[in-house]
């Protein structure tokens, strides 16, 4: 009786197996974990994109300049009309130039800021400061380059009258403050997380905060901490527009900081901004150039990865 | 015999403690720096841009002469780039989420497909560029046109996207979706009455937080070619455009110092894009979240 359906006689049981059976809803089942697999695929085959793109125009224009003149070559100069040279070391340079200032920069404020926000500031003030600080994350970065170039630079020329218009010590200052950020909320997530019931022994035993911080939770935070600055490291690398706008276009190789430098970025950017044009090795180069950069960053995040994983304390 | 000297121990408490608050004090001292740094970016741009602002500048288009400059091809162009920006990464990335979150098996393959989303994720958008270049701008020829970009930008934004979404997906407890399938459900019907309309308010939240980003980006852009200087508005998705961050960047280029005024009015009407949809991510968050 508790079987009967409604009117006609069937049982749910039958009504379950014969809406389960009907034949577009069986389509439906099958066909949508094939249709939500390529969609998944499609981020696949953009990584696929990205690397053989790279690799054919890169092998391309491998075809018309040496490998050993590029990857150990101290002059570029690609626009120098009949004698072109593309030796890429002054790219690197400028890009781990700026690097380093920004991690300069970065790493103590960053941390300074996790460690107050995880370890001094109160609930209240932690839920008020970090979204602040997310908000710094979020500023597009052709804002800071226009910062970089109209504030930064010069307030820095007062300070340093030598100091040229394009400089590598302004964009490396700016691009370290656009990291702040990324240093901070991610250290601060990993010393979150280290429980208290670790602090409330070390405070037992007579240690102030500040030791706490120090000797229990950073050791306690470290590879959480280490893979954030790695991941900052790999944006300050890739990072395009600041240095596009405040660093200038001269490839220089030497470790000269007031003067104009070049990025690996600047000097994409540089070429895609005039007409090389499609085909010429300068159209080339740029692949080349993006290459070595995404091999630098794809090192940088497969190791902030590792060092997440491998030397993680799990409580 | 005392082991324990109180004399000694409160001398070198009191160092301790000074050190404590030194430190602290330093500590401070950087987060503060931080949202100085904020704030001194924010008040400069609107001291420089806000005289510049009016409603020629929102509906002129770009000019020689700085007093004639206006943002409204970039304008129109970023809005158009967004609505093929946003539909086609929001529903590849709420797919691949569903796919990897509902379907996907504990296999190598899946287990590849998640290492290739976070290194995605790391890449510089610069290099997302070349890729447009290669194969939308060339190989599909697009051209330069709205397609083309909006593709790129879908392509950027998906890894943050797709990490949102599956966190918004994981969130759902196990037990609706058990209570579904116990009420006779099918596993697609589970999906999409019990768990997306459960995840919306999270997807949505990191959607938009991940379009705001993409409405910044210029590297993309500048590799793709997007030209600057245009006195007429998009007509067609195959048809040339700028965005506001490009027209931001051309202005900032310029020698002229009234430029840099202009480009700072552009960054504000960039910004204020910028304050209301983190505003509405905030507002759906709040107002919509379930927590478990």
């Amino acid at each position: 009786m508790a079987s009967q359906g409604s009117g006609n006689g069937q049982s749910i049981q039958d009504m379950i197996a014969k809406s389960r059976n009907s034949k577009g809803k069986k389509i439906t089942e099958k066909l949508m974990p094939i249709l939500l697999f390529i969609a998944a695929l499609i981020s696949v085959l953009t990584t696929i994109g990205i690397v053989f793109t790279l690799i054919f125009e890169t092998f391309e224009f491998f075809q018309r300049v040496s490998i050993t003149d590029y990857l150990f070559g101290t002059n570029w100069f690609p626009f120098s009309g009949n004698n072109p040279t593309f030796g890429v070391l002054p790219l690197i340079l400028g890009t781990l130039k700026i690097t380093v200032i920004a991690i300069i920069v970065a790493v103590p404020i960053g941390l300074a800021a996790a460690i107050y926000l995880s370890e001094y500031a109160s609930d209240k003030a932690r839920r008020t400061i970090k979204p602040i600080l997310e908000v710094l994350a979020g500023v597009p970065t052709i804002v800071y380059g226009f910062f970089a170039l109209t504030f930064v630079t010069p307030i820095l020329q007062q300070l340093i009258p030598s100091l040229k218009i394009f400089n590598a010590l302004s964009p490396g200052i700016v691009v370290g403050i656009m990291i702040i950020p990324m240093i901070a909320s991610l250290s601060e997530d990993a010393m979150s997380s280290v429980p208290n019931s670790i602090r409330e022994g070390a405070l037992a035993l007579g240690a102030t905060k500040f030791e706490v911080a120090i000797k229990v939770v950073l050791p306690a935070a470290l590879s959480g901490i280490i893979s954030s600055i790695v991941l900052a490291v790999s944006r300050a690398l890739g990072e395009t527009m600041i240095v596009s706008l405040a660093g200038g276009a001269t490839p220089t190789f030497n470790f000269d900081v007031t003067g104009s430098i070049q990025t690996m970025t600047a000097y994409i950017v540089q070429v895609s901004s005039g007409d090389a044009g499609y085909g010429t090795t300068i159209y080339y180069s740029i692949y080349a150039v993006g290459f070595t950069l995404f091999i630098f960053t794809l090192i940088m995040n497969l190791l902030a990865h590792y060092i997440s994983k491998r030397f993680r304390e799990e409580y | 015999m005392r082991y324990i000297d109180d004399t000694v121990i409160m001398k070198r408490m009191k160092t301790r403690l000074n050190k404590n608050r030194g430190w602290k004090a330093l500590f401070f001292t950087g987060t503060l720096f931080a949202l100085l740094c904020l704030v001194i970016l924010l008040v400069r741009i609107v001291s420089q841009g806000f005289g510049y602002l009016d409603w020629d500048f929102l509906t002129n288009f770009a000019s020689r002469f700085p007093e004639r400059a206006g943002i409204k091809a970039a304008l129109i162009g970023s809005i158009y780039m967004m609505s093929i920006v946003a539909p086609v990464s929001i529903i590849l990335g709420v797919a691949t989420a569903i796919y990897l979150e509902e379907y996907a098996k504990k296999n190598k393959l899946s287990d590849f497909i998640r290492m290739n989303i976070s290194n995605l994720a790391g890449v510089p958008s610069i290099v997302f560029g070349l890729l447009g270049l290669t194969i939308f701008v060339r190989s599909l020829a697009l051209g330069k046109s709205l397609l083309a970009a909006g593709f790129t930008m879908s392509l950027l934004i998906l890894p943050v996207i797709i990490v949102a979404a599956q966190e918004a997906i994981r969130a759902v407890p196990q037990e609706q979706r058990e209570a579904s399938y116990g009420m006779g459900a099918t596993k697609w019907q589970t999906i999409t009455r019990v768990v997306l309309p459960a995840a919306i308010p999270g997807i949505l939240t990191g959607s938009i937080l991940a379009l705001s980003r993409a409405i910044g980006e210029t590297a993309p852009l500048v590799v793709i070619g997007i030209p600057v200087i245009l006195q007429f508005l998009p007509d067609s998705p195959f048809s040339e455009f700028t965005a506001l961050p490009m027209q931001i960047y051309d202005w900032a280029k310029r020698p002229q110092e009234e430029f840099l005024y202009v480009a700072s009015a552009g960054i504000i009407i960039l910004m204020i894009f910028l304050v209301i949809m983190n505003s509405i991510a905030v507002f759906i968050r709040n107002k919509f979240q379930k927590r478990y």
